[in-house]
């Protein structure tokens, strides 16, 4: 099962040519991900990788069948990009682009509502590392060796600390469903909330981690939405104890800029909500594993 | 990215919101001149700082005479202002803004932000303008009036009209008013701002709408299409040690601890300040260099970590994903190569081919203190600390 992407997922890559996009292409295939093409505006008809290059996301979509896209286009035309996925019918996209105007986003999200649910675009990131379904498929640009097969769900909205994650849970022993890396932007495709309700269906899934950050409602709409409607245990960590009010953080969306958005109040939010916490970040392992124990 | 207020007042008249005439000043001579240049018998000098809450701190000075501006002029310029958004070390003032004087009948907040729980523009109004708006929502939250905008049709007249309507207008000034809330959307929507927040608007004696005083912030992924903004830049209002590390692609925050840091990642750098002050100890900084952790990028971080007189041990954390361990250590030993650091340096690697850069690191001849968890590093950097 695993959410999102598994093992019969069709693959294209949006700026396919390019030098980032080549690289994360070859990475992705080497894992066993089921790339059947890309898009490039003006190199349609060329091979690329061995896979047919298209001019536009629909004959892509047309011709490959493809569900899932990976996007590495620059962030002047990522919106755009986004966009043209959705349109297309592309039922799951990773934006791994970091440097989309706020604006852009938001008229994304308007654009992904024209469709019904059913026809609706999840779109994961911008600014993120992408998701993985370890031993099935690989749609991002993490290292895919150290993430272990297994039960446990993973939402973070950083990268390089997901890894940290990831490589704890792998020395335990535990493994992982599927990884989600939603980016660290104030305006996400998809939220924690989102995936979330997607890993409550999952059977594969028995244990599901956040991993947050300063700035932003998000962990707090998660903790509500999870009180209400999240049966399986639920582990969190929220990073940034040490954070200054009102300095961006690395992340366009990790700044406290309102009530409820310092890590010190998302921790409280969801232990109220019945979440465990992983005091600090070097524990997110060991306390996954004892709640695992349990479940 | 910050403007000044008379820059951000320039762009609100560009929309159609009035505001009181001025000018901007460097010196008290040219201060004078401006105040002159506007006439009438009553001026304000206005401190140009990226902070709002300068007139607690001293930064707004009500003159009556041509003197008394050239007084204010002399008193402010040059001088640090400590409001309580500046943080202890305060902002120079290094421009003056003169502005006419204004009969003032009422007061009024009005803001626009981007609300990240709605995904939309939030415009939130208040008739209790002056006091900010966190005291608002303390001490009269009856009077606050919020109004979504949807981004993909924009603000509507009604929106602006019901807001006028709610601040309890006469009938004379509502559509004035109204007017003055479109264009602070439009400027907002057009200009890819974060934040636009008129406080006060104000009712004159005239019955007239005028933009008193003027906050705005742009999102800096949008600066490419905005050029003449791009150019408002005033690097003297940021701190130097961040102003540096941008220029350099380097993504840095200065804190007021003691143990600096190199991480990549903002999260695992969020993750590993947070470890050091668990183990007891205070961290100097936020520093992301990102994925490709070139020498030259090393060499860049130490230049700026070790060159900070508070940084008293300098902790390196790197979880190698795509970028490899190996690459990471030789890159460290080759900037340690062609700079000197007097600090001594822990070092934590994880990820892809943790061995072999291990092993980079142990053959080559720089002293360092070796770490194997996010726990262990923060442990042992304080530890250094504290054998000093």
């Amino acid at each position: 099962m695993a959410i999102l992407i598994d093992k019969n997922s069709k693959i294209i890559v949006q700026g396919f040519t390019g030098k980032i996009g080549t690289f994360h292409a070859e990475e992705m295939m080497e894992y066993g991900t089921n790339v059947v093409g890309g898009v490039t505006p003006g190199k349609g008809g060329q091979t690329h990788l061995d896979k047919p290059v298209f001019n536009t996301v629909k004959e892509a979509v047309e011709v490959t069948g493809a569900d899932s896209s990976i996007l590495f286009v620059p962030p002047a035309f990522a919106a755009d990009s986004a966009m043209e996925a959705a349109d297309a019918g592309i039922k799951t996209l990773v934006a791994i682009t970091d440097g989309i105007p706020a604006h852009d986003m938001i008229k994304v999200k308007r654009y992904m509502r024209r469709y019904k649910n059913e026809d609706r675009m999840t779109m994961v990131g911008p600014n993120c590392a992408g998701v993985i379904s370890p031993g099935k498929c690989m749609l991002g640009i993490m290292p895919g060796h150290i993430y272990k097969e297994g039960n446990v769900g993973v939402i973070g909205r950083s990268g390089t600390l997901g890894y940290e994650a990831a490589q704890q849970m792998k020395d335990l022993d535990i493994g992982i469903s599927t990884s989600v890396g939603i980016g660290g932007d104030p305006i996400n495709g998809s939220a924690f909330r989102d995936h979330l309700e997607k890993f409550e269906k999952d059977e594969e899934t028995k244990v599901i981690l956040m991993i947050g950050e300063i700035g932003g409602p998000q962990e707090a709409e998660a903790a509500e939405f999870a009180k209400k409607n999240i049966s399986k245990p639920v582990v969190a960590y929220i990073a940034g104890l040490t954070a200054p009010k009102g300095k961006r953080m690395g992340h366009a969306g990790a700044i406290v800029s309102a009530g409820g958005e310092s890590a010190a109040e998302k921790v409280e939010i969801l232990k109220n909500a019945g979440i465990t916490i992983a005091k600090n970040p070097s524990v997110i392992g060991e306390t996954v594993a004892s709640v695992l124990e349990k479940a | 990215m910050n403007i000044h207020e008379y820059q951000a007042k320039e762009i609100l008249s560009k929309f159609g919101v009035s505001v009181p005439k001025g000018g901007i000043a460097y010196s008290p001579e040219n201060a004078k001149d401006r105040a002159s240049e506007l006439g009438g018998e009553m001026w304000v000098v206005k401190a140009q700082i990226h902070s709002g809450a300068r007139g607690k701190a001293g930064g707004i000075i009500v003159c009556k005479s041509l003197q008394e501006v050239s007084d204010a002029a002399n008193n402010l310029l040059g001088k640090k202002l400590i409001t309580n958004q500046t943080g202890p070390e305060g902002k120079t003032v290094q421009r003056i803004y003169i502005e006419e004087g204004t009969d003032i009948k009422k007061e009024f907040y009005l803001g626009l932000v981007f609300d990240r729980s709605t995904e939309s523009i939030m415009v939130v109004a208040s008739s209790a303008g002056g006091m900010s708006v966190e005291e608002i929502a303390q001490e009269k939250p009856e009077t606050l009036i919020k109004t979504k905008i949807e981004a993909a049709v924009g603000m509507q007249a009604f929106q602006a009209r019901e807001i006028a309507f709610s601040l309890g207008l006469d009938a004379k000034a509502i559509s004035r008013c109204a007017q003055a809330i479109l264009g602070a959307y439009k400027a907002f929507s057009t200009s890819d701002a974060t934040m636009v927040e008129i406080n006060p608007l104000v009712l004159t004696g005239d019955d007239h709408i005028l933009a008193l005083d003027c906050k705005m912030s742009f999102d800096d992924n949008a600066l490419y299409r905005n050029e003449a903004l791009a150019e408002l830049r005033d690097k003297t209002q940021e701190d130097p040690k961040e102003t540096y590390a941008a220029d350099r692609g380097l993504n840095y925050i200065a804190l007021d601890g003691n143990i600096g840091n190199i991480i990549n990642g903002a999260g695992l750098a969020m993750a590993s300040m947070d470890m050091i002050q668990l183990a007891g100890g205070k961290p100097a900084n936020f520093l992301d260099v990102g994925g490709g952790a070139t020498p030259e990028k090393f060499v860049k971080a130490f230049k700026l970590i070790s060159g900070d007189p508070n940084v008293k041990v300098i902790l390196i954390n790197i979880f190698a994903g795509i970028n490899r361990c190996d690459w990471v250590a030789q890159g460290i030993v080759d900037a340690l190569s062609s700079i000197k650091i007097t600090q001594p340096l822990v070092i934590r690697l994880a990820g892809t081919n943790v061995d072999e850069g291990i092993k980079i690191l142990k053959d080559s001849k720089i002293d360092y203190i070796e770490a194997f968890t996010l726990e262990d590093a923060a442990n042992k950097a304080v530890k250094a600390l504290e054998s000093q």
